[in-house]
């Protein structure tokens, strides 16, 4: 099997489901407990607070557990319309962002919020100049993804920064779910991000569970109220295990991270190399190590539509994608590449190849070799 | 440049007179107890100065181990050579250069107890001095107030080079100054008073009230790992668990709600006088701190404190709160004394206990309980424990739990 779905999950870790299983086990008091295993559990989540903002460099009383990306979106973008609806209703998005951003800032716009979606240029990231023109008094949030899920471009998220520096009254919000572990931390939570998102089941950890990082000083409302756990912001009884596994997930994809990083990029130059070579394939991602993402490369073949080459593909055993897990199994096309000024006509050829440190050369090349071997099934409805 | 021995400078003993060899010693022992990691280095103690011959141990490691014990000023890594004019120019530029860093000035400082050797202390200052401005580029000579003070002292068996002075812990060598036992309670307050008593030369022995099952196995557990924070000064530590569980009982039944707080203190101290009798102790020390509670008014004090004529030490009589607590964050035990768990002050805490309690009143009360055979039974059932610096109660798992990350 060649796995080259990682945007979409992770495996994970042998280490990390085997912290699971011991604390499944072995520290299975709730946290709010006062006996002695709950202390124990309460011991074991303060611990995977702390190690999780040693790592990112922050406080661990900035560190706020999840059920994942999708909550972790859900609550900064409502979270903070809530909280701050006597400030204004405006909320700005980008036009790239995944789901579980986009369509709450629509839910929030049916709640009777304006929300403006900032475009993109063709290659898809995000211009301050158009970004400043969309701020009014009345904007509450700008909300922008660090690496698009479905090409995989990174966004200027410094430069976003110091424009932002001067609206301190605007929560800036980053969704880094693909970013975290793949780019060094200090490339996208600058001193200006209010809040961001992770989730680790992009990382080898468990689903199911993820953070919130959130910068002390801004505010949001909870969207889980209950007993108050979380400090009263995100109740709910703990995912003890899942939350030690996250923990111990993203030490281990940390750990060398730069060297990862490199590895990944070197797999993804050799497919985008691989497939240069045809002259019907485009490849949708960008191979600028500044603005692109090490571990995604996005591309299509000429007339075939994505599903066709996912499922040509799976017959041997290659695991790939259509632009996202999360709406691929929609008739739709690709959001980002609409954003992106592609043409439908081209856009639903775009598969997804996503990878992880493990992935190796010779998986690559094994690709490749298949590829060629489709490429020459399919060349019959170019001529 | 790897040190060969490490010096360490005295602290305040130079007015003791005819008692210096006991602070000596007593520091030397310390010392010899906190180094049992490392059999190799060989302790001297000099009249002035005492010696760490290393015979190979990391002088980092070791000089690690030096730093919370108190008695020590200050000491350095000295590198011994033989008294060869060259040799003695060659090392120091190296061990100068090893901390230099551009802008940073230096002088040389040298003394000589061999008179036969042929650089007179002058000579001395002269050429090092010469070899290590030409031999570090850019590097510039200050006479007072330098950055780098290179120090050469050249004896009759050896030369011996140090260019680096790290501070100690300052005050007495712990056990120099006799016995204390120290009122542990699980709070902020209680570990602080009895670091700064052993830093005054007190050797401590933990006293711990426990009622169970009012107070649970965790609040003891906790003062057990605050007197744990306690050790690196001291090498090790007697926890002594005293039940306290009739005595409270007692209290609650016969006594009016406004003296429980009263009489248990008394009750305290009269427990922890027998128990310093008993272990040859000189004095009590404990963490009170004026106006803190309604225990620490002056009228309390004087009608608990009745019950006894032993000295009580109260380091921190006098200190806010906010003086403590940094004092507290500095040796680590703030945050495990701020683990809410329930001791055996708060639990049977009466809602209006009296500020001004009477003694005459308090004694009165005192008599409708047995207090001979309370204090008697309470006696019998204590627990002395040795704790150790790799100790942990409260987390008896702590390693399977680190191992999970």
């Amino acid at each position: 099997m060649i796995y080259f779905d990682n945007s979409a999950t992770t495996m994970i870790h042998p280490q990390v489901l085997d912290t699971y299983n011991k604390v499944s086990q072995r520290f299975m008091g709730n946290p709010s407990s006062l006996h002695r295993l709950g202390q124990q559990s309460s011991v074991l989540l303060e611990k995977s607070r702390v190690q999780i903002a040693d790592i990112l460099g922050v406080e661990s009383s900035e560190i706020f557990f999840t059920s994942g990306g999708t909550e972790g979106n859900n609550w900064v973008l409502k979270g903070t319309a809530i909280e701050k609806r006597s400030f204004g209703n405006h909320i700005i998005v980008s036009s790239v962002e995944h789901p579980s951003v986009s369509n709450t800032a629509k839910q929030l716009e049916e709640l009777g919020f304006k929300v403006s979606f900032c475009p993109v240029d063709r290659n898809g990231m995000i211009d301050c100049h158009d970004l400043k023109k969309l701020i009014t008094e009345e904007t509450i949030l700008v909300s922008t993804v660090v690496v698009n899920s479905e090409v995989g471009m990174v966004q200027r998220i410094k430069e976003i920064s110091t424009l932002l520096e001067n609206y301190p009254s605007i929560h800036y919000h980053v969704d880094a779910v693909q970013a975290i572990t793949k780019l060094s931390v200090d490339k996208f939570l600058t001193p200006r991000v209010d809040f961001m998102t992770c989730s680790a089941h992009k990382f080898q950890g468990p689903r199911g569970i993820g953070f919130v990082y959130w910068r002390s000083g801004a505010k949001l409302s909870p969207l889980l109220t209950g007993g108050g756990q979380e400090h009263n912001k995100r109740s709910g009884t703990e995912n003890t295990p899942a939350i030690v596994a996250m923990a111990k997930a993203i030490r281990i994809a940390t750990d060398d991270q730069e060297m990862k990083e490199q590895k990944i990029r070197h797999l993804k130059n050799a497919l985008a190399t691989g497939l240069q070579q045809y002259e019907h394939v485009t490849i949708f991602s960008s191979l600028d190590d500044e603005s692109s993402a090490p571990h995604i490369l996005t591309f299509g073949l000429k007339k075939v539509r994505g599903e066709v080459l996912v499922h040509a593909f799976e017959d041997k055993d290659i695991y790939i994608s259509t632009t996202s897990a999360c709406s691929s199994r929609q008739k739709t096309d690709s959001s980002t590449l609409h954003a992106m000024g592609v043409t439908h006509h081209f856009a639903e050829t775009a598969v997804r190849i996503s990878l992880n440190h493990q992935n190796t050369i010779a998986e690559v090349e094994q690709f490749l070799v298949i590829f060629n071997q489709l490429y020459n099934k399919f060349s019959k409805i170019y001529s | 440049m790897k040190a060969t021995e490490i010096m360490i400078r005295y602290g305040e003993l130079s007015t003791k007179g005819k008692n210096r060899r006991i602070f000596i010693n007593r520091l030397a022992y310390n010392v010899k107890q906190s180094l049992h990691a490392y059999p190799n280095v060989k302790v001297r103690a000099d009249r002035d100065r005492m010696h760490l011959i290393l015979n190979g141990e990391d002088d980092r490691l070791v000089m690690e181990q030096l730093k919370p014990i108190f008695g020590i000023q200050s000491f350095s890594p000295v590198v011994r050579i033989e008294k060869d004019t060259e040799l003695i120019c060659q090392t120091a530029v190296e061990m100068v250069k090893d901390i230099w860093k551009p802008g940073k000035t230096f002088k040389v400082q040298s003394r000589r107890s061999d008179k036969e050797f042929i650089w007179d202390s002058k000579d001395i200052n002269k050429e090092v001095g010469a070899a290590i401005f030409h031999g570090i580029e850019g590097i510039e000579v200050k006479m007072i107030q330098p950055d780098i003070r290179m120090e050469v002292e050249v004896r009759n068996e050896a030369a011996y080079l140090s260019c680096e002075t790290i501070y100690g812990a300052a005050g007495l060598p712990v056990g120099s100054s006799g016995k204390g036992m120290l009122m542990l309670s699980g709070g902020i307050d209680s570990p602080v008073a009895g670091y700064l008593a052993m830093k005054r030369g007190v050797e401590i022995e933990a006293v711990h009230f426990y009622s169970p099952p009012y107070t649970s196995e965790q609040s003891l557990n906790k003062a057990k790992d605050l007197a744990v924070k306690l050790t690196p000064y001291v090498g090790q530590i007697q926890f002594i668990t005293v039940p306290f569980t009739e005595i409270q009982e007692e209290i609650k039944r016969g006594i009016p709600q406004g003296y429980w707080m009263t009489v248990t203190r008394r009750f305290m101290l009269r427990l922890t006088d027998k128990i310093r009798e008993k272990h040859q102790g000189l004095a009590i020390v404990n963490g009170e701190s004026l106006g803190q509670v309604a225990s620490q008014t002056m009228h309390s004090m004087l009608a608990i404190n009745d019950v006894t004529t032993t000295p009580i030490i109260r380091p921190v009589i006098t200190m806010d709160k906010s003086e403590i607590i940094e004092i507290a964050e500095k040796i680590d035990t703030f945050t495990l004394a701020t683990q809410p768990f329930e001791d055996c002050c708060t639990i049977f805490a009466p809602p209006e206990p009296k500020t001004k309690p009477k003694v005459d009143k308090v004694r009165k009360y005192e008599e409708r309980l047995d207090i001979e055979g309370l204090v008697e039974r309470a006696i019998e059932g204590i627990i002395v424990e040795e704790v150790k610096s790799s100790d942990s109660f409260l987390q008896t798992s702590t390693q399977e739990m680190d191992d999970l990350f």
